[in-house]
C-alpha cells in the first residue's frame, strides 16, 4: 500500500472521504512517521499523541462530514499559536509550563474542520529569528540535509510538512517567517493578506506585521487550508470583515486555473539584482522562463525604496516587541523568579532568566527606537518610509497580475554559520518583510534546487490585497508547469 | 587620539545599553554590556541609513489594516472565569496573584 504520509493533503483527504483510509491509520502513520523521523529533524517540542488518538477515533465514529474539509488530517502546529490545555511555549523558557485556556481562533476553526492536532512545531523564542536556531529548547535541522537550518521563524513547521510528518501545518509569518524555511525545506506557505486571518490566540510579535498561515506539499493543499482558518473574528480588532473566496474549490473545479497564457508577471529589478546567489536567481529565472513559454508576460517594474526596507522593518518589529512582550513579567502566567525580593526584582530577574539573547536584544532595541528624543528619528520616520514602501508595491501591481521575487537571498545555510553576527541574519531577510510592512498575501512555492548546494530555492508570489485566489491560481498553474523537486530521504 | 574616542564612545554605548536594560525591566552583565553594545552600534548605524530618505510630507504608515476597525457591541459577555485566569499564575490563592508585599 501507498505510504499515507507521501500522500498531499487533497488525495489523504479524499481516501479519508471514500472510507478507503480511517482517521486512526492517518494519525497513526503521521505519528509513526514522527518516531521515525523526529531524531533527526527535531521539528516538534511537545506529541499529544493520546489527544490526537481519541480525536482520530472519534472522527471515524461520527464518520465524514461534507463541511468538514480536513476531516481526519493530521496537522501540526507552530508553538507560538494558543492550543487549549496543551503546551504552548513560543519555544521560550518564560513560557516553559504555560499550558493556554483557550484554542486560537485558527486552532478553532482546524479542530472545526475535522483536523487531528498532532504536534506542536519548534520555532525561534518568540518568533524572533530566520533559522529556528534561538528555540531555548531544541535545533531544528532541514529534512534534506541535517547539517542545514530549516529557514525560521517557523522552522519546525516547515520541516515537518516536508518530512511527512503531518500534512499541514500553521505557522505566522512578521517578516518572513512562513515562506522563507517554506523556501528553504521545498514546500508550499502562505503568508495571507494583513487582517486575512485573525491573529486572535497568536502569541503576539509585531502586532502590525504578524499573520498566520499554512505549509503544505502543494499550492491545493494550501488553499485548502487558508480557506478553513481565514474569515473575519470579531476578537481580533485587525480582523477584516469581508467574505472569503473559496480558492480551494476554485482550483478543483478548474474554473480558476487560470493559466499562465496572458498572466502578468512582474519582476521587480532589486530583488533580482546582485543580492542574490547565482543558483538562486537562475532557479527562479529558469521557473519564469517556463512561465514565459505558456504565455505568461514578464514586466519588469521597480520598488525603489527596497534598500530602507530592512531598517524600517527592524525599527518597526523591535518597537512592536518591545511592547508586546512587557506583559511577560511573572505575575499572572510564565516563568517568575525564585524569591524575589520586592515587585520591581521580580519583573527584572524573571524576564532576565526567562528570556533569550535575540529576544532581549530587540526588546531593548525596541525600547530605544521608542524613547524620548529617538521616537521621531526612528520609529516615526520608519513609519513614513513604510508608506512609501506600501505604495510603490501598489503601484507596481496596478501593472502586473502578481510580482515574482527570490523568497532567500541563498539557500539553506550550515547551521551556526551566521549566528555571531545579528545584523547580518536580519539581512537575510532583505526579500521578504517587505511585504509584511505592505499587509500583501505572499505565496513561496519550490522552483528547483539550487545547482551548487542541492538544496531547495524557493519563489514567492506577492499580490493584492486579498488577492490570494490569484496567487493560487498562479501558483497552481505554475507549480504544475514545474518538474518538482521531490521528498527528501528521511529515515 | 583617536584610541580615546572609541574609548569614550564605548563608555557612551555601554551606559546606553544600561538604560535599555533599565527601560526594558532586564538585567545585563559586564560582558553582555560589552556584546550589545557593540551589536547595537552596528546595527543602530544600519538603521540610521533610514534618515536619508526624503519623508517629507509623507505621513506615517502605523498599520496596513485596510478597514476601520468594527468596535464591538457594548454588551458584557462571559469571560474564562476567575479559576481559568489563575490556572497558570506562578504564585495564586485561588481569589488573586500573589505579588511580593508592595507598600
Amino acid at each position: 500500500m501507498t505510504d499515507i504520509c507521501s500522500l498531499t493533503l487533497a488525495v489523504a483527504a479524499e481516501a479519508l472521504r471514500k472510507k478507503e483510509i480511517s482517521a486512526v491509520e492517518a494519525t497513526r502513520a503521521c505519528l509513526d512517521r514522527i518516531t521515525r523521523t523526529e531524531p533527526a529533524i527535531s521539528a516538534l517540542l511537545c506529541v499529544d499523541a493520546e489527544n490526537a488518538l481519541a480525536r482520530a477515533v472519534e472522527l471515524d465514529k461520527q464518520g465524514p462530514v461534507a463541511d468538514m474539509p480536513l476531516f481526519g488530517i493530521p496537522v501540526t502546529v507552530k508553538d507560538a499559536i494558543c492550543t487549549k490545555g496543551l503546551v504552548t511555549t513560543a519555544a521560550s523558557r518564560i513560557l516553559e509550563d504555560f499550558t493556554p485556556v483557550f484554542d486560537a481562533f485558527v486552532v478553532e476553526k482546524l479542530r472545526a474542520a475535522g483536523a487531528v492536532i498532532l504536534a506542536k512545531n519548534n520555532m525561534d523564542e518568540f518568533a524572533m529569528g530566520s533559522t529556528t536556531e534561538n528555540s531555548a529548547f531544541q535545533i531544528t535541522r532541514n529534512p534534506w540535509n541535517t547539517g542545514k537550518v530549516p529557514g525560521g521563524s517557523s522552522g519546525g513547521s516547515a520541516a515537518s510538512v516536508v518530512a511527512g510528518q503531518c500534512f499541514a501545518s500553521l505557522g505566522s509569518d512578521t517578516g518572513g517567517s512562513i515562506r522563507q524555511p517554506a523556501s528553504l525545506c521545498g514546500c508550499v506557505g502562505l503568508k495571507p493578506t494583513y487582517g486575512r486571518v485573525s491573529r486572535y490566540g497568536l502569541i503576539a510579535y509585531g502586532s502590525s506585521l504578524d499573520q498566520i498561515g499554512p505549509l503544505t506539499r502543494s499550492v491545493a493543499d494550501c488553499a485548502r487550508v487558508f480557506g478553513v482558518i481565514a474569515g473575519h473574528d470579531r476578537r481580533d480588532a485587525t480582523s477584516d470583515p469581508r467574505p472569503v473566496e473559496d480558492c480551494a474549490a476554485a482550483l478543483a473545479s478548474g474554473q480558476s486555473s487560470q493559466s499562465l497564457k496572458g498572466a502578468r508577471l512582474g519582476l521587480p529589478r532589486e530583488f533580482f539584482g546582485g543580492g542574490a546567489a547565482a543558483e538562486v536567481r537562475s532557479a527562479c529565472e529558469a521557473a519564469l522562463r517556463v512561465a514565459e513559454s505558456l504565455g505568461a508576460e514578464l514586466v519588469e517594474v521597480s520598488l525603489p525604496h527596497t534598500d530602507a526596507a530592512i531598517a524600517t522593518y527592524y525599527v518597526i518589529a523591535m518597537a512592536e516587541a518591545s511592547s508586546n512582550l512587557a506583559r511577560f513579567d511573572g505575575v499572572r502566567y510564565g516563568r517568575r523568579a525564585a524569591e524575589p525580593r520586592n515587585l520591581e526584582e521580580l519583573y527584572v530577574r524573571s524576564r532576565t532568566e526567562g528570556f533569550g539573547t535575540e529576544v532581549k536584544r530587540r526588546i531593548m532595541l525596541g525600547s530605544y527606537v521608542l524613547s524620548a528624543g529617538y521616537y521621531d528619528a526612528y520609529y516615526r520616520k520608519a513609519a513614513q518610509v513604510r508608506r512609501l514602501i506600501r505604495d510603490e508595491y501598489l503601484t507596481a501591481l496596478e501593472r502586473c497580475d502578481v510580482l515574482c521575487a527570490p523568497v532567500s537571498p541563498e539557500t539553506a545555510w550550515d547551521i551556526g554559520a551566521h549566528n555571531a553576527d545579528p545584523l547580518r541574519m536580519y539581512l537575510m531577510d532583505a526579500y521578504t518583510l517587505s511585504l509584511n510592512l505592505a499587509g500583501l498575501p505572499g505565496l513561496a512555492l519550490p522552483v528547483g534546487k539550487g545547482a551548487e548546494s542541492g538544496m531547495p530555492v524557493g519563489m514567492q508570489l506577492i499580490g493584492r490585497a486579498f488577492d490570494e485566489a490569484k496567487l493560487f491560481a498562479l501558483g497552481h498553474a505554475l507549480e504544475r508547469a514545474l518538474p518538482g523537486i521531490g521528498s527528501p530521504a528521511l529515515a | 587620539m583617536s584610541e580615546q574616542k572609541t574609548v569614550t564612545q564605548d563608555d557612551a554605548l555601554k551606559d546606553d545599553v544600561l538604560k535599555m536594560a533599565s527601560l526594558s525591566r532586564l538585567q545585563t552583565d559586564g560582558e553582555e554590556q560589552s556584546l550589545f553594545a557593540r551589536q547595537f552600534r552596528d546595527i543602530l548605524d544600519y538603521m540610521d541609513t533610514l534618515a536619508s530618505v526624503d519623508t517629507e510630507d509623507v505621513e506615517p504608515l502605523y498599520t496596513p489594516a485596510l478597514h476601520g476597525g468594527m468596535p464591538r457591541d457594548d454588551v458584557s459577555v462571559p469571560g474564562i472565569g476567575r479559576g481559568e485566569a489563575l490556572r497558570n499564575a506562578p504564585r495564586r490563592d485561588g481569589e488573586y496573584f500573589i505579588v511580593p508585599r508592595i507598600v
